[in-house]
């Protein structure tokens, strides 16, 4: 099966889609990536020659949101191309088969491609009672994941569960969720966050990982093209932040005239991702632009945050609680101390000794 | 012998109190309070900054009366006071300040920095580190019944005198009168004039008095050491004399510390109020003036200045009486830039100029007075504490500054109008 | 540990320790001063005091003119770290979440003025410890400290709002950390006069108004 494969290029033709359609293609990746205008000829290049890549796509707990996010089932996007330089051999929204036939395909390309397939995974892995929270044929997510890990080239958590536990990790974290850098760590992963990703980073880091290899990471896994700016640093709103003024509802007079949506709860300032650049919806908006303050969706323990509409500012838990305790236990410690402090005080008392003037050379009176 | 290392640690432990311990708290070891004392501005040697009097005291509350304090020592990051610390601090204590409390006055944060030198006193004598001089005071004004140790026999001698002067009869020991005088040691054998003057004002006056053989002495070495025992001693005689001669006002003469002694800190000291009033005697003067009783003729054409003594003024509250007065016998009277409660202390208080190792320091001292005048001006230093006026002319003298001073009482007497034939 | 974790966590038991152990340990040293407690006054008062005392509180805060310089960098930088703390608009989010009540904040250009004016006030007093001679020879390794834990949040926080140093999510981190430090200091080192200094203007106010003495 193998290599049945040919060139992509006359695969392309025989699914009508055009030089032109894929050069396009190439450059909104390339361009995406701020990338040379000549590596999107060079990934054009390399793209057409290579045999497709195979690629295993592991779904443990998630939501199927990065999926939707990537595919658009109802209007293929751009970035839905990236299917046509990649053989998924894996995907169990995407894939015909299901059962034991969809098991057995998924081990014959493991098998066929070893050490040479990419793995991409969504979804948190559970690791409570042995990770019996999810599972997949019978094999927990844990299992599977190692199992499918060892013979990968490299592997991409996409979306912020497998990047960094997601929403299943919110406190109290009943399943003991976990991400895929918490468990593999002898294989290099890419980390695309996102609650979901935005399509274009996730095709296009695809792309250049085809292309040039694994791209330029920070300290937390993420392509430093798409994730090396916050939100803040490029939102269209700043002027209105420096200027301090500041929505204080959603429908008061500031949201209304687009003020900064700081008071709101917006995480802009702390969360890495392109929405401000690259946007929604083939560039439509997001949520900053549509009045809703960013939620740092593509940041570690956004839903534990302190909550989504209070500002970055506010303390996390309720302080004023603990204060009245922290009183209480002062006062009681104060009483405690001042106890001390009396029987001190009594005891000096017991023990002076008047100074007469005897002691100071006199006559005793 | 009481007084040992021991029972000073002991002392410092009974005397603080919630206000030392709110100063301890919120001092910031900013070091404006020594911007505030002559020792410092005349030395600038920045030992004498006056909180620093009182570290001993400050590691024994932390250390005793608090909990971080307690780990603090239990951990070996505070170390215990030490005999050396408390023999160290008598120069601070005691012979380096005259407690005149303009420390008090410029601390931000509130803290009553001489209050806690006076205490810090306290534990110093009950060390028996007391210098001699006050103790010997102390005994001498006890057993002699002054502090100079002169018998009543001696003042007998100078009421003897006044009465010849002035043909009016002074009273020893006679009850139901207005007034008990006491007077310090320093007017008896320096400026006895003041009996002389009293007499001459409160016949003027129609006010009936009396002086007192057992308690005739106003200076209290009790204080000046801290020794609030020998302190209360010397009040329950003046108390006792009161009461049994049934006078209901008791004045306190031309003395700062007499004033604060016996008007403040005595009924504290003996542990009850008293039955009867305390008067500076300049505000007993004021007081007649007030009524219309004190009449006064001519007036003082020079220029003249007022030194307000630290205890009586600034720490005693005794500021407006004697502006009243002097306005009334001078046309001329001109304050010093610091004035009242500002004024500057003359370096002779606190028990300080009976300190001999004292004395170079206190001629240094003596500077921030002596510029004090010059820049006014003026030929006359009025004031209304006999040890200010000695210090003062001392002062005057290693100067060569062309300088008299004057007690308010007297000058007030130089002008009275006499209308009542003697 | 990355950097929004650290954040995280000085957002949240961060703050909930310091909290308590600000809280716990001023209450506690309040009681100790006040355990304490203050003789009755014997003699003959000129008046009660009380109210001397609480005019005491408000009256020993202007300022004497003649150490200027000191007096001014040190009024700078408190008033200056009023204002921050109390009128920067992100923590006037901070105060509403706690306290509930809310007031406006002042325009960042005013608070950069006083972060600034205060930095410099602050290294001023602190170049005068080692200067003069009386601060010299009082200073301590508890005044250094305190000023170190007072000074950290200033630098901070200009540095997190103004996105200089570390990326601004690690800068904000040690911002609210440094801050947590100050919180913790204060009822453990002079920093207590915070609180205390009423306590100490109210007793020194009220002996002079039974005395009738000027202060």
């Amino acid at each position: 099966m193998s290599d049945n494969r040919q060139q992509l290029a006359g695969e392309l033709q025989r699914h009508g889609i055009s030089r032109r359609t894929f050069l396009k293609f190439c450059t909104s990746m390339a361009s995406a990536m701020a990338l040379t205008p000549a590596a999107a000829a060079e990934m054009a290049e390399k793209l057409v020659k290579i045999k497709r890549q195979s690629v295993i796509w592991l779904s443990f707990q998630e939501c199927t949101g990065c999926t939707e996010s990537i595919t658009r089932a109802d209007k293929p996007s751009l970035e839905s191309l990236i299917f046509d330089f990649i053989s998924l051999d894996y995907h169990h929204t995407l894939q015909a088969a299901s059962g034991d036939a969809a098991e057995l395909a998924r081990e014959q390309a493991m098998h066929d491609n070893a050490g040479k397939y990419i793995l991409v995974v969504d979804g948190s892995i559970p690791l409570k009672d042995g990770g019996v929270y999810s599972t997949i044929a019978g094999m927990t997510n844990l299992d599977m994941l190692k199992q499918v890990a060892k013979g990968a080239a490299a592997i991409v958590a996409i979306g912020s569960c497998a990047a960094f536990g997601g929403l299943p990790k919110a406190s109290p974290n009943p399943t003991g969720a976990v991400s895929v850098s918490d468990i593999i760590h002898d294989k290099p992963i890419i980390n695309i966050p996102g609650c979901p990703p935005i399509p274009v980073v996730m095709t296009g880091v695809l792309a250049h990982v085809l292309t040039f290899g694994i791209p330029e990471l920070d300290d937390m896994g993420r392509p430093k093209a798409f994730y090396g700016d916050t939100i803040h640093d490029r939102c269209y709103r700043r002027p209105f932040y420096d200027r301090g003024e500041f929505a204080k509802s959603f429908d008061d007079d500031g949201a209304r005239k687009g003020w900064c949506l700081y008071e709101l709860g917006c995480k802009g300032p702390t969360t890495h991702n392109a929405c401000a650049t690259v946007k929604w919806n083939n560039g439509t908006s997001f949520p900053i632009q549509s009045g809703h303050g960013c939620l740092g969706c593509s940041e570690p323990d956004f839903w534990d945050a302190g909550g989504f509409y209070k500002a970055i500012s506010t303390g996390i838990g309720k302080p004023g609680q603990w204060a009245t305790g922290a009183l209480a236990a002062g006062a009681a410690a104060g009483l405690a101390s001042a106890y001390l402090n009396k029987v001190t005080k009594s005891k000096a008392e017991k023990d002076h000794q008047e100074v007469t003037l005897e002691d100071m050379g006199g006559k005793h009176e | 012998m009481s007084t040992s290392f021991e029972q000073g640690i002991n002392t410092l432990k009974q005397v603080i109190d919630a206000p030392i311990a709110a100063y301890f708290s919120s001092c910031t070891n900013c070091g404006l309070c020594s911007r505030a004392c002559i020792f410092y501005t005349e030395t600038e040697n920045p030992k004498y900054t006056p909180i620093r009097r009182v570290e001993p005291m400050r590691r024994i509350w932390e250390q005793e009366f608090t909990l971080v304090g307690k780990a603090k020592k239990a951990l070996g990051l505070s170390k215990e006071v030490t005999e050396q610390d408390l023999k160290d601090c008598v120069e601070l204590a005691f012979e380096s300040c005259t407690t005149c409390g303009r420390c008090s006055m410029v601390c931000p944060v509130g803290n009553d920095i001489v209050y806690m030198i006076r205490r810090m006193r306290e534990g110093l004598t009950a060390a028996g580190l007391a210098p001699k001089s006050l103790q010997d005071a102390a005994v001498r004004t006890m057993e002699k019944g002054s502090v100079m140790g002169f018998p009543m026999k001696t003042l007998e001698a100078m009421v003897k005198a006044a009465e010849k002067e002035t043909g009016i009869e002074i009273n020893i020991d006679k009850p139901d009168v207005d007034y008990l005088l006491l007077l310090s040691s320093a007017e008896v054998m320096q400026f006895n004039e003041i009996i002389a003057s009293l007499a001459q004002i409160f016949k003027e006056a129609g006010v009936s008095w009396t002086f007192s053989s057992i308690a005739h002495e106003a200076g209290n070495p009790g204080m000046h050491m801290g020794a609030s025992e020998i302190e209360a001693q010397m009040i329950n005689r003046i108390v006792q004399a009161a009461e049994e001669l049934n006078i209901k006002n008791v004045i306190s003469p031309e003395c700062g510390h007499a004033y604060m002694a016996i008007r403040w800190e005595g009924p504290n000291v003996i542990g009850r109020p008293y039955p009867f009033k305390v008067y500076h005697i300049i505000e007993v003067l004021d007081k007649l003036r007030e009524q219309g009783k004190l009449k006064t003729t001519g007036c003082e054409l020079e220029r003249i200045t007022f030194h307000d003594p630290c205890q009586a003024a600034r720490r005693g509250g005794v500021n407006q009486p004697q502006r009243n007065l002097l306005n009334m016998v001078s046309s001329n009277f001109i304050e010093m830039k610091d004035s009242q409660a500002c004024n500057w202390c003359c370096g002779g208080g606190g028990g300080v100029n009976t300190i001999e190792k004292a004395e170079p320091l206190m001629k240094k001292v003596f500077n921030r007075k002596r510029n004090q005048i010059e820049e006014l001006d003026v030929t006359t230093v009025v004031t209304m504490c006999a040890t200010c006026r000695n210090t003062l002319e001392e002062g005057i003298e290693n100067n060569n500054m062309n300088v008299q001073v004057l007690g308010l009482t007297e000058l007030v007497a130089n002008h009275l109008l006499k209308e009542k034939k003697s | 540990m990355n950097e929004i974790e650290l954040l995280n966590w000085a957002r949240g038991p961060g703050l909930a320790y310091a909290t308590i152990i600000m809280v716990f340990g001023l209450t506690l040293r309040v009681f100790e001063i006040l355990s304490l407690g203050r003789a009755e006054e014997l003699a003959e008062v000129r008046g009660s005091g009380v109210s001397d005392g609480w005019k005491m509180i408000f009256k020993r805060s202007l300022p004497e003119p003649r150490h200027w310089k000191l007096i001014t960098a040190s009024y700078i930088f408190h008033v200056g770290l009023l204002v921050i703390i109390f009128f920067f608009i992100p923590h006037t989010q901070f105060f509403r979440d706690v306290f509930g009540v809310f007031w406006s904040g002042w325009p960042n250009y005013v608070i950069d003025f006083f972060t600034v004016l205060s930095i410099a006030a602050m290294m001023y007093t602190l170049v005068s410890r080692f200067v003069d001679p009386t601060r010299r020879i009082l200073s301590k390794m508890s005044d250094y400290f305190a000023w170190v834990v007072t000074f950290l949040p200033l630098v901070t926080g200009y540095m997190a709002f103004h996105r200089l140093g570390m990326d601004y999510t690690t800068m904000l981190a040690v911002h609210i950390l440094s801050v947590e430090l100050l919180m913790i200091s204060l009822p453990i080192s002079k920093l207590t006069h915070a609180i205390t200094f009423t306590m100490a203007r109210y007793y020194t106010g009220s002996s002079n108004g039974r005395r009738g003495i000027q202060s």
